[in-house]
């Protein structure tokens, strides 16, 4: 059975632009009725048509779980991506109808926690904004540490000071302001989960502070949130349906395999959940990995390949699809 | 039309029995002339009509007698309702499913009127009309689960989703094949199927934990187990192993087909989407084999089955002592002729 998710038909219900990079869409269901309940850290994926093309990109929901009239989401605009971004913002206006998928969690709060540490870089706020409303509705115990370029790009900070006032905390690279990690890693009561969301450099900066400040790694949670990246165009055999696919530019695998009329499953499209798993048959070139779920020792294999998010680039490449 | 709930025991007295129709929806769990373990993971969309499946919450004619039954071993018991400190949410999220499915599937016996948090439940086989806040505990008399699954058929276990595992962290268990919650609470999904035989050796655990952290919202899953029960006694605890394990010593050629019964379980597997925890219901379905035998197809495929299983698996489910007793019952309904294909009667 196919492990995609579910799709609800919605209607674009307001576009707001947040600050220079984000903008804030709005979305409510077609038919008037209430969207499925979701938990704080859940994500959609959002199909975007321009064309004979058709863009996949997850989005975390961003609203709280408790108003489920509309989903919300976020979207950093990015001028070097694969467009998807700069469809959202160029192209999609109040009263278009999109389809979205069913909410799906892959960055769940662990209630068991008797606090909740939050670390967000930039956009990836996002996820925080929902568990933050979450946990404020419970009262939950959270403090959330919120890292941006500056005050004017600092998306939702003064939403979230005047939500939660010293439950937040800021930090502005122009300013020169850091994180004290380990003083603040090392002063948590016991029983503290720790959450991250933002550039990989930073989630691999706080995993590695985690660890060797000895926090277990069941605490530790965290979400990468890099969208495909562009690359060379590549040829690609899929065995099992006997097809050759040409992947653009901007385009991932997984989408030009998808354009072929072939399904694999999918939950993330981000290289973190591991559904569209694919097995290389034969290959002459050189893999791209850009997945978080591959093993070192499987990237180096070159016997498998997340094609959500990693490329190929090469004389030939046959895989078992 | 509503059902007509039956008055009966599963206890002492064993006066459970099925009706013509519901043993004609009885769901027979096997497709072919023989058994051993598989993934057998479907689905789990609407079926037929008067089938097991016509409602993806099942209620019937056995529902008012099976909640009255849970009271007695609740009484008894309290430890079989656990529910673990930080499940109180996915608690909230499995009353909001079987309120939901059971005013759908049987608007005659039960409705769900909702005015924001405020919300009203009308349950009138059991004579309950409840309005309460969603969310706040103190306006129920119990829990959330405890208080829905006194109201609902079937054991119902609620895992947490955490660290690449599942963890069973609350649940209601007073219908079960010999398991206990009190033993098994915040146990992992490896740790409680340890042991379970040969499957370890299939990597179907592995597999089917694979599957189950994946499930999505708005998409269930189900499945059927089954094993076999001396008398109608939906209360086949390890608690309660003096009660029940006797029985199997009972079992003589003469009395088979009142005494045995095939136990089927429906389980299905459904994502919460508050607590982004999987609930777990496990519907157990009794007949007894005179029940079963008016059906021919069935009661071949059965013999067959029964005559052919692993010895271990026969150990696992408890039928090494009747099962020579079972068999011989059972081989003179079966000539031997083909059976047709699927679950179904002919």
């Amino acid at each position: 059975m196919s492990t995609g998710t579910t799709k609800l038909d919605v209607v674009v219900s307001d576009v707001v632009p947040v600050n220079d990079l984000v903008t804030r869409f709005h979305f409510r269901r077609r038919d008037g009725e209430l969207l499925p309940t979701f938990s704080g850290g859940a994500h959609v994926v959002v199909e975007m048509r321009e064309g004979e093309r058709t863009r996949l990109n997850p989005y975390s929901l961003m609203g709280s779980p408790l108003d489920t009239r509309e989903y919300t989401i976020s979207v950093r605009r990015d001028d070097v991506g694969r467009g998807g971004s700069l469809f959202m913002h160029r192209s999609v206006k109040t009263g278009m109808e999109m389809v979205v998928s069913y909410p799906v969690n892959l960055f769940s709060l662990d209630l068991r926690a008797k606090k909740h540490l939050m670390l967000a870089g930039g956009i990836g706020i996002t996820p925080f904004m929902a568990q933050t409303a979450q946990l404020a509705a419970e009262g939950g115990n959270f403090e959330l540490h919120y890292t941006c370029r500056t005050a004017s790009l600092g998306t939702y900070a003064d939403v979230l000071r005047e939500r939660y006032d010293r439950r937040v905390r800021l930090y502005h690279d122009d300013l020169d302001e850091r994180i004290e990690l380990d003083r603040l890693l090392s002063t948590q009561p016991l029983g503290t989960h720790l959450y991250v969301c933002g550039p990989a450099g930073m989630i691999n900066w706080v995993r590695d502070r985690a660890a060797s400040l000895g926090w277990p790694a069941e605490t530790v949670h965290f979400e990468h949130f890099a969208a495909p990246q562009p690359g060379l165009p590549f040829d690609v055999t899929l065995a099992v349906s006997g097809k050759t696919i040409r992947v653009d530019e901007q385009q991932s695998l997984l989408e030009a395999i998808e354009a072929a009329g072939v399904d694999p499953p999918y939950l993330c499209r981000g290289g973190v959940c591991g559904q569209c798993e694919t097995n290389v048959i034969s290959c002459d070139g050189k893999f791209i990995h850009n997945d978080h779920w591959l093993s070192e020792e499987e990237h180096r294999s070159g016997k498998k390949i997340m094609p959500c998010v990693s490329r190929f680039e090469g004389r030939s490449l046959v895989l078992e699809r | 039309m509503g059902i007509t709930f039956r008055k009966e025991t599963f206890r002492d007295d064993f006066t459970f029995k099925n009706s013509p129709e519901h043993i004609r929806r009885f769901p027979f769990p096997f497709h072919e002339d023989a058994y051993m373990y598989a993934v057998n993971i479907e689905p789990h969309v609407v079926g037929p009509r008067g089938s097991v499946l016509e409602n993806l919450i099942d209620v019937d004619e056995h529902y008012v007698a099976e909640m009255q039954d849970r009271a007695l071993v609740l009484a008894e018991d309290p430890l079989r309702c656990q529910s673990l400190p930080h499940m109180t949410l996915a608690g909230w999220d499995l009353l909001e499913l079987l309120m939901e499915q059971q005013a759908l599937g049987y608007p005659e016996h039960f409705t769900l009127t909702r005015d924001g948090d405020r919300w009203r439940w009308i349950n009138r086989p059991l004579g309950i009309d409840d309005t309460f806040t969603f969310g706040d505990t103190s306006t129920l008399p119990y829990g959330p689960m405890e208080y829905i699954t006194r109201q609902s058929q079937g054991d119902f276990c609620i895992l947490d989703q955490r660290d690449g595992n599942l963890w069973m962290d609350a649940g209601m268990v007073t219908t079960q094949a010999d398991w206990s919650l009190d033993f098994d609470i915040g146990m992992n999904f490896f740790e409680w199927h340890a042991p379970v035989p040969l499957a370890h050796e299939k990597g179907i655990f592995v597999r089917a934990l694979k599957f189950l952290t994946n499930i999505q919202q708005g998409k269930p899953a189900r499945r059927l187990n089954w094993t076999m029960t001396i008398n109608p006694r939906l209360d086949t605890s390890p608690e309660n192993y003096h009660k029940w394990g006797p029985d199997r010593a009972t079992v003589t050629p003469e009395n088979v087909g009142d005494k045995v019964h095939l136990r089927v379980e429906l389980q299905s597997f459904w994502r919460l989407p508050r607590s982004n925890g999987i609930v777990f219901p496990i519907r157990c379905y009794l007949i007894k084999m005179d029940e079963l035998a008016t059906q021919p197809k069935w009661a071949r495929r059965l013999h067959r089955v029964i005559r052919d299983l692993p010895d271990e698996l026969a150990n696992y489910k408890g039928l090494t002592r009747y099962r020579p007793a079972l068999v011989e019952w059972l081989s003179k309904l079966d000539d031997g002729s083909a059976t047709s294909q699927g679950f179904g009667p002919d």
